[in-house]
């Protein structure tokens, strides 16, 4: 016995999980194993009852073993590993004596479905502790009995809702839900585990009305609600997990029927690209946190958009962080963003602590005290330069400086610093509170080391940075401008705006390009766009400089390509969907998967893995399909290249198909993951 | 004489006037506004500090030592203590004083003090008649007990106490604020265009020591979680005349009376802090100095003259250290109201109130009117009332510095009936003078 441990004192048993190995405890398929050894042997004890508890300080259990599930070949075999897991599961929940877990940090997936299998559950009053079924975030969803016990134990609507959505619900919630029979301070949470081993008040149910809606008869029309709402977000065509977690409740499925359908989507492609991905980003993370980042106070210049942003969500996830901008109504507006975010993110006195930590600096006298300078000015060579010279006067001699530039190579920025070393790129994306991803970037001079704090600092912030070597527009913005300039030429061609779009999303995208385009302001694009054109020779639309001239710069505008706030139209609502033209969105997504060869073969950053990750988290590009290259993948490089060249002949040279295509050896992929197999998430 | 107490910097908020309710900052968050301006631009961090003092008089119901408070949210860290002290109108001098005594005596090294105040947020409190009967009613067990106790309630039990009222009156002789001004500006024939004039230059004062940037480096922008900030005083008035403060109606002794609103220190919010170092912690983290603390004292008074204190405080001071008005390059003496700054001078200068009053043989001598509250005072910018002695001193030190050194006063009269004074050097670095 290595994970688990029983003890028993005074006819309460405890049982203990403490996976060998892992920060975090993961139910894998050998800790599945020796739990049902281990039932064998407890299920003749005479107990009043038995503790389920987490040996981490960590938190309870995280879920399944996701690095599993690469490995299992076909669905046979999926259907076999989930019903021996659900088999344990189910001998646990046969002890003849009560059960409870004693939850304190997250208890997600797999270990919540343990969780559902005690009796009953204690669940610490505390900030990081989290209940959730997050499956669907990874194309599947769950398998060890979790969607017939949370139905039964909170009733069918609120079941759904945790397990369509994949969210976390804090232990208030829990409680409400009917998810924790009770909810105390850890220090309490023994003595409250024990009282419900002695006093076996009666399990859980849902309540009344819940119960009502539950009705066999009812569920195909309460289903069929449900769908509707759940089609608004997600598009069953591309990700079936919640649709068909939906179709087992409608059913009434039973613990087989879970099982088959989890097992096809456990090998199904998309399932496999997002745990790709999943995976990915936890390795990049791992490696970056193998740095102490030693960061406690940065001190941001300029407190626009970005500057303003980035300073409130450092503040936000614990740093202090000074602001400066000379103009105090910029300042203002600043702060009043930041308090918007910690309003939304923290409750009670960790909104005024957030507050505390920010700090609004007109003269910029903070700067000596930062460990971290990042530089949020306007996008100007000289202005940047003239500023880093000048903070380099006044910061600390260990301070690192990082520039948020979204184009200027950062040699240029460099020059005239005494130590130049410590000066990187942190390229964040709008708006820095939903996107992950940061592009880190090297100079030529940059030091090692530096990088290394930066992207660690990357990962305490929760964002995943990715290295990128320093050229024009760096990954993402190179990546994604072919693709919105050719949206723009397609409105010039006189495609509807709404077909546009619409192509784009039936895709996968987030948002069409169009939208995006509006959303990250006109201007913004037509100056990358500018930057960009130069030393990679596309032709700027001019639809988009006279929109630009126009003042026309969209959302924050209140006009661009659309008009803001977007005019409500009833009768649209009722409108069939808009018919896209066949090739439409191949021809928007083409351009941006040729253009991420073209960064790939530049050496822009090291492998495919990086491309296809990058632009999932920087742009949302489709996950279900892997990335761009991922979708590359799987229509084969020789088709793409066909497909291009047939754009090519009717709509210019900008569709020629880049020589990285020819190029079998930049497609490989030097998976990350290779490196650390079997250290688990 | 113990070790060297140097002032490092200091900021302060904008003063707000309290005009309709309660104003956009607590306490804790004016105090905080100043306190994290003036660590921020430091060579040394919060968590340096040996200990918090802060003075207010009228803290919120949630703001128990409010010193600790904001020694928390500011950073310090749990193991930094901090206390509040409480000595109405002086709460921010003591707090000073307290800071000069620990680190005269070496138990402190680095001390964050001054004041804070939000007196527009003043509680409003039950009055004790309601008091008793909520706690009636959260005894009443029974329906019929809650009932019966329901209808003994009566319209009086609703009169609110304004703690803010009775803040600025004085129980034991029970005069307000304003008619103990009356009181000293008979007794000196203080009249009512004397101390309108003395208000008007109060105001042009500000303004002009605004224009030459007196105040850089001194006043900090405040801004709110909404996006709306705060630059600069708001009590100041560009268009005050004569003619307008005339037309004023008597505030505290109608109709005969000569203090009125225009003529008074203002209700405002606002805070004040200054980072008081010894010798030895100057030297050892290189910090810069703008000041030095020589000394302070306090003088009392009969409370229906509270006004006067500043005369007795001022008077102890200087002849402890064989120091005349004369030898003084600046001197804050707070703007409480007009009749009782030119009551003080009155005082001064007389050799009766001198012999009889300070059992002195001549008197100290008035101060020179320009070297006299030489930027303004409280009737321009208001005079949050824990706040105001931490603002003098913070003035003074600075504006001494600004003109070239010398020797400063900062003083006060104090509600109750008392004076403080403190005495304050202007020095370039913490060798000089030693």
């Amino acid at each position: 016995m290595s994970n688990w441990t029983f003890r028993e004192t005074a006819g309460m048993g405890e049982l203990l999980l403490d996976v060998e190995g892992a920060r975090q405890n993961v139910l894998s398929h050998a800790v599945l194993e020796e739990l049902d050894q281990l039932l064998q042997q407890i299920r003749t004890e005479r107990l009043r009852g038995l503790v389920l508890r987490s040996g981490k300080s960590q938190g309870f259990i995280v879920g399944a073993d996701v690095r599993e599930f690469g490995r299992i070949r076909d669905a046979a075999q999926a259907v076999e590993l989930t019903r021996a897991g659900q088999a344990v599961l189910r001998r646990f929940a046969a002890l003849p004596y009560p059960t409870v877990a004693l939850i304190d940090g997250p208890c997600l997936g797999g270990g919540l479905e343990l969780a559902l299998a005690c009796s009953y559950r204690v669940v610490c009053d505390s900030e990081r502790t989290t209940l959730g079924l997050p499956e669907v975030k990874l194309g599947i969803h769950p398998g060890f009995g979790g969607t017939v016990r949370l139905p039964r134990l909170i009733g069918g609507l609120p079941a759904l809702s945790l397990i369509l959505s994949g969210r976390s619900v804090s232990p208030r919630a829990a409680k409400r839900l009917g998810l924790a029979d009770m909810v105390v301070p850890s220090r309490h949470a023994l003595a409250a585990a024990h009282k419900l081993l002695r006093d076996v008040p009666p399990k859980g149910r849902p309540a009344w009305y819940q119960t009502f809606l539950d009705i066999p008869v009812l569920r195909p029309a309460v289903g069929a609600y449900v769908r509707r709402t759940l089609k608004r977000r997600v598009n069953c065509a591309h990700y079936r997990a919640p649709c068909q977690a939906l179709s087992l409740w409608v059913a009434d499925g039973n613990e087989a029927a879970e099982a088959q359908s989890c097992a096809e989507l456990l090998v199904s492609p998309t399932s496999r690209r997002l745990v790709r991905l999943f995976e990915l980003s936890e390795d990049l993370k791992r490696a970056a946190r193998a740095q102490s980042h030693d960061i406690r106070h940065i001190h941001v210049v300029g407190a626009g958009v970005m500057g303003a942003d980035i300073a409130a969500w450092a503040a936000l996830k614990g740093l202090r962080v000074s602001m400066q901008d000379r103009q105090p109504d910029i300042l203002a507006r600043a702060l009043s963003r930041a308090a918007r975010l910690f309003g939304q993110h923290l409750k009670g006195p960790a909104v005024a602590a957030a507050w505390d930590r920010l700090l609004p600096d007109p003269s910029g006298r903070a700067v000596r005290q930062a460990d971290l300078v990042i530089e949020a000015i306007i996008e100007e060579e000289s202005a940047k330069r003239a500023l880093f010279r000048d903070i380099e006067t006044r910061a600390r001699k260990d301070a690192l400086f990082a520039t948020n530039t979204s184009s200027i190579p950062l040699d240029r920025l460099a020059e005239g610093l005494t130590n130049p070393g410590r000066l990187m790129g942190l390229h964040f994306f709008n708006p820095v509170a939903k996107m992950q991803l940061v592009e880190v970037i090297a100079g030529s001079q940059t030091d090692a080391q530096a990088l290394a704090r930066g992207r660690s600092l990357m990962v305490a912030l929760e964002r995943l940075p990715i290295d990128v070597r320093s050229a024009p527009g760096f990954l993402i913005n190179r990546a994604l401008m072919p693709y919105l300039l050719e949206a723009v030429a397609l409105a010039d061609e006189g495609v509807p705006l709404a077909v546009i779009d619409a192509a784009a999303v039936d895709f996968g995208m987030p948002m069409g390009p169009i939208a995006l385009a509006d959303t990250v302001g006109l201007d913004i694009c037509l100056s990358v766009a500018r930057t960009l054109s130069g030393p990679l020779h596309w032709e700027v639309p001019p639809l988009l400089e006279h929109k630009v001239a126009a003042g026309e710069l969209g959302k924050k505008a209140g006009r661009g390509f659309y008009v803001y706030p977007e005019p409500r139209d009833w009768l649209a609502s009722f409108a069939s969907p808009p018919e896209i033209p066949a090739g439409l969105a191949e021809r928007l997504i083409l351009r941006l998967v040729n253009e991420s060869v073209r960064c790939l073969r530049e050496q822009i950053v090291s492998d495919a893995d990086m491309v296809d990750l990058g632009l999932v988290y920087g742009t949302g590009f489709a996950p279900f399909r892997g990335g761009p290259l991922g979708y590359a993948e799987s229509l084969g490089p020789a088709e793409i290249k066909n497909r291009l060249n047939a754009l090519r002949e009717r709509h210019g040279e900008r569709f020629t198909p880049d020589s990285g295509w020819d190029d079998a050896a930049l497609m490989h992929r030097r998976s990350f993951a290779a490196d650390t197999q079997g250290a688990g998430p | 004489m113990g070790a060297r107490v140097f002032i490092v910097d200091g900021a302060r908020t904008p003063f707000l006037k309290a005009r309709n309710g309660p104003g956009p900052f607590s306490a804790a968050e004016l105090a905080l506004i100043a306190g994290r301006a003036l660590m921020g631009g430091q060579p040394i961090r919060a968590s340096d500090l040996d200990e918090v003092i802060l003075g207010c008089v009228i803290p919120a119901a949630d703001e128990a030592n409010i010193a600790r408070i904001v020694g928390l949210r500011l950073g310090t860290g749990v193991a930094v203590p901090a206390f509040t002290v409480q000595r109405n109108c002086a709460s921010g001098l003591q707090a000073l004083a307290s800071a000069f005594d620990h680190i005269q005596a070496g138990r402190a090294q680095l001390v964050l003090a001054g004041g804070t105040e939000a007196m527009s947020r003043a509680p409003i409190q039950w009055n004790r008649a309601m008091s008793g009967w909520l706690a009636q009613m959260l005894r009443a067990k029974t329906p019929l007990d809650r009932a019966r106790t329901l209808i003994q309630l009566r319209p009086a039990h609703l009169r609110p106490v304004f703690s803010l009222l009775l803040g600025l009156s004085d129980p034991v002789v029970g005069l307000s604020m304003g008619q103990t001004a009356e009181i000293v500006a008979a007794r000196f024939g203080i009249d009512r265009h004397a101390q309108d004039a003395y208000a008007l230059q109060s105001h042009q004062r500000v303004v002009q020591a605004r224009e030459r940037g007196e105040f850089d480096g001194e006043v900090e922008i405040a801004f709110e979680r909404g996006g709306r900030y705060h630059a600069e005083d708001d009590g100041v008035r560009l268009d005050s005349d004569l003619d307008k403060l005339a037309r004023l109606a008597p505030a505290f002794e109608r109709p005969f009376g000569s203090v009125t609103s225009g003529n008074s220190s203002q209700i405002t919010d606002g805070a004040a802090l200054l980072l008081l170092a010894s010798e030895e912690a100057v030297a050892r983290r290189g910090l810069p100095v703008i000041g030095e603390i020589l000394d302070y004292d306090w003088a009392g008074v009969e409370p229906a003259q509270m006004g006067l204190g500043p005369v007795h405080a001022t008077a102890r001071l200087l002849g402890r250290h064989n120091l005349h008005t004369g030898d003084l390059a600046h001197v804050e003496l707070n703007e409480a109201f007009a009749a009782q700054v030119l009551a003080c001078q009155a005082a001064f200068a007389s050799p009766e109130y001198a012999r009889e009053e300070l059992g002195l043989d001549g008197p100290p001598g008035a101060i020179d009117p320009a070297r006299l509250n030489p930027d303004g005072g409280a009737i321009a910018v208001g005079h949050p009332v824990g706040a105001t002695g931490a603002r003098l001193v913070l003035h003074l030190a600075k504006a001494l510095r600004r003109r070239g050194g010398g020797l400063g006063l900062a003083t006060l009269c104090i509600g109750g009936g008392q004076g403080g004074a403190m005495l304050v050097r202007s020095v370039e670095s913490a060798r000089e003078g030693a």
